[in-house]
């Protein structure tokens, strides 16, 4: 097993002909992604040729699910036209859009998350501005570098794409069931809690890492969900300890102000539901090593 | 981006939504000349991007030409919570009968949009929220929907609004959401939402932050950023498309990804602890791609602040290998004493992910002077730190 994608998954691209599309298709397709095809109106009826593999292009999302049974859309649409793009994914129903794209303003993002709720969440939709989600050894949706690791025992959800990258790393000889990367804005779909939930059913995750970094309070409402739900042992790592006030560091959603949304806030939340956090990425991944050795 | 009151005035006008008549002044004889437009009482707004500016003194109100230069005199240049005034908002004035306040915000933890009212606006909206939650109205809006004529007179309703002012209320909300919406804004605030005795509705101020990410939307608002605030290394590094924020310390940081780079400030902030103190001197995402031509770009950026004596690159090799990346800091090294640039301030790398090893061997094999590997994030901040200290 693994969460939300797995070696069934199905997958199509939106925006797979513009550059970072084809970069990042070629990657998936070397990681052993099954992918079925991509999606662009203009150059529907075509094929694209990556590594010699032929790749039929549809003028629809809906068109793509018909012809191929695709279950899932990593989406690389630049800003300006992305929300159409998740739009398009959740009036067809796909299960799963994995928004890659960075910078979509925000009013597009909780347009695009209304309207998936208003259409009763049948998408599930990860991002926007992340690194998609990688169930190593079965498939791999989005920019996560594929051969960090392997297979194993740790569910990993973050914020962060290289903070993700650095944990699979550390921790590379244990390996990983799925990893989440639920992207830095102020607004996006899929959260710690929905990723939490689903490891805790998880039968192959045995331990969770979760990521987070400062600003909003997603990490308390974590916390509080640990709390009551999650039985198996979860690490915590927060980002941004000494980031100053009212500055906004790198991640649009990563930015203090006044009191709450702190790194001190988030890990005391955290601690007070039983979860170990790190002070460093390193510190992070030796609490995980002990506690996947007293399993 | 946060406007400053005088620009919210501005964009609220397009909007059609009511304010007073006024203007900007940089100078005291531009108050002056502002004034004697506008008539005999005015009143002159110290224009900062910080709240309690009144309680500061920056809020005056004058009755004559005189009273304005006296007043334009001593604000502008006033120091509020750190913040230098270097203009002044004059407007004319009005017989205030009661304070409401209004605000249309992001809600991220819901993902939608809410509209905050209350009856009891002004200075301690803040105060009222805790003593008296129940006069302070949250309602959320779908975004789908908007703020319709139906929504706007519901949240009079609400909000308890005097019902004499209905028609006036439902169009100033209503022309509010279009501000909000059209331009993109995360924030649109309005405290006090005045009446007047003559029952007439006027925003007497307007706090509004833009999303910089919609700024692709809105050549318009390019006008309202203030070049003059921002720090000219800040400024420097955004001209290069580079994600860089000034701190107040003396390790010169570069990393990829946002996470990454927010976490080595941490590591490098504790491990400064042992080294006399010493902190980060910036905040530098170079992204993923980590291609020397960048790396050359951040590298100047960071060696051109006079505070950094070491500098601590940072970088996770995975979409970009390691050996590319080590490549790419000599690579960046190389192109700045092309530049002409003479680096002394010794560079710890540490460099870790797909091909390492072969990145760590491309450095030793280059004996750089400046450069120092150190395999783990931890000890290579501790490095840095030390050397910075050293340097100090």
């Amino acid at each position: 097993m693994a969460i939300f994608l797995n070696e069934n998954s199905k997958v199509i691209v939106q925006g797979m002909t513009g550059s970072e599309g084809m970069k990042h298709t070629r990657r998936m397709l070397k990681a052993g992604t099954e992918i079925v095809g991509g999606v662009n109106p203009r150059k529907a009826g075509t094929k694209v040729d990556v590594d010699g593999v032929s790749l039929p292009v549809f003028a629809s999302v809906a068109e793509a699910i018909a012809e191929t049974g695709a279950n899932t859309s990593v989406v690389f649409v630049p800003p300006a036209f992305c929300k159409a793009a998740v739009i398009e994914a959740i009036d067809a129903e796909i299960e799963l859009a994995i928004v890659i794209t960075e910078g979509i303003p925000v009013h597009d993002s909780v347009t695009f998350w209304n309207y998936a709720e208003a259409k009763g969440n049948k998408t599930r939709i990860v991002g926007p501005n992340c690194p998609g989600i990688a169930s190593p050894g079965k498939s791999n949706a989005g920019i996560t570098p594929a051969d960090i690791t392997g297979t194993g025992p740790i569910g990993l959800v973050s914020k962060s794409g290289t903070l993700t990258y650095q944990l699979m790393y550390e921790l590379r000889d244990l390996g990983f069931s799925t990893s989440v990367g639920i992207g830095g804005d102020p607004v996006i779909g899929t959260t710690h809690i929905d990723c939490l939930k689903a490891f805790e059913e998880d039968p192959e995750t045995k331990a969770i890492v979760m990521i987070g970094e400062i600003g909003g309070d997603a990490e308390e409402r974590a916390a509080e969900y640990i709390k009551n739900h999650v039985t198996k042992p979860v690490v915590g790592y927060i980002a941004g300890f000494t980031a100053p006030e009212g500055k906004t560091m790198g991640h649009a959603g990563a930015i203090i102000s006044g009191s709450a949304g702190t790194a001190e806030s988030k890990k005391e939340a955290l601690e007070a539901a039983g979860v170990k956090v790190g002070k460093t990425p390193s510190e992070t991944a030796r609490l995980m090593r002990e506690v996947i050795e007293n399993l | 981006m946060d406007l400053y009151e005088y620009q919210g005035r501005a964009l609220f006008a397009r909007h059609n939504v009511p304010v007073l008549d006024g203007g900007v002044a940089t100078t005291t004889q531009e108050a002056v000349e502002l004034a004697e437009r506008l008539g005999d009482r005015v009143v002159v707004k110290a224009q900062v991007k910080v709240g309690g500016r009144g309680k500061a003194g920056g809020v005056k109100l004058a009755d004559n030409v005189d009273e304005v230069k006296t007043h334009a005199t001593n604000i502008l240049g006033m120091d509020i919570k750190g913040h230098t005034v270097e203009k002044v908002m004059l407007t004319v004035t009005a017989d205030i009968d009661e304070e409401y306040y209004f605000s249309y915000l992001l809600d991220r933890a819901n993902r939608t949009f809410l509209c905050i009212a209350s009856t009891a606006g002004g200075m301690e909206i803040e105060e009222v929220a805790h003593t008296a939650p129940e006069k302070v109205v949250k309602l959320p809006i779908d975004a789908g929907v908007g703020v319709t004529p139906e929504i706007a007179d519901d949240i009079v309703t609400k909000a308890g609004f005097p019902e004499d002012l209905r028609d006036q209320l439902v169009d100033v909300f209503v022309k509010l959401w279009g501000a909000f919406v059209s331009e993109d804004a995360t924030l649109v605030e309005v405290n006090p939402l005045v009446r007047t005795p003559e029952g007439k509705i006027l925003a007497l101020d307007a706090k509004v932050t833009l999303d910089e990410n919609a700024d692709f939307r809105h050549p318009e608002n390019a006008e309202f950023e203030d070049k003059s605030a921002v720090d000219p290394l800040e400024q420097r590094a955004k001209d290069s498309g580079l994600n860089y924020v000034k701190l107040d310390g003396s390790v010169g940081i570069i990393g990829n990804g946002a996470g990454l780079v927010m976490s080595t400030l941490d590591v490098v902030s504790y491990a400064g602890e042992n080294h006399g103190g010493v902190k980060p001197a910036n905040f530098l995402d170079i992204g993923g791609g980590a291609s020397a031509a960048v790396m050359a770009n951040g590298l100047e950026v960071v060696l051109s602040d006079p505070q950094v004596k070491s500098v601590f690159v940072n970088i996770f090799g995975g979409i970009t290998a390691c050996d590319e990346v080590a490549r790419g800091i000599l690579g960046a090294l190389q192109t700045l004493a092309d530049r002409g640039e003479n680096v002394t301030k010794p560079l710890v790398a540490r460099i870790d992910g797909n091909n390492a090893e072969e990145g760590r061997q491309i450095l030793a094999d280059a004996n750089h002077p400046l450069i120092t590997v150190v395999e783990t994030m931890d000890a290579a901040a501790d490095k840095a730190a030390e050397l910075a200290n050293k340097g100090a």
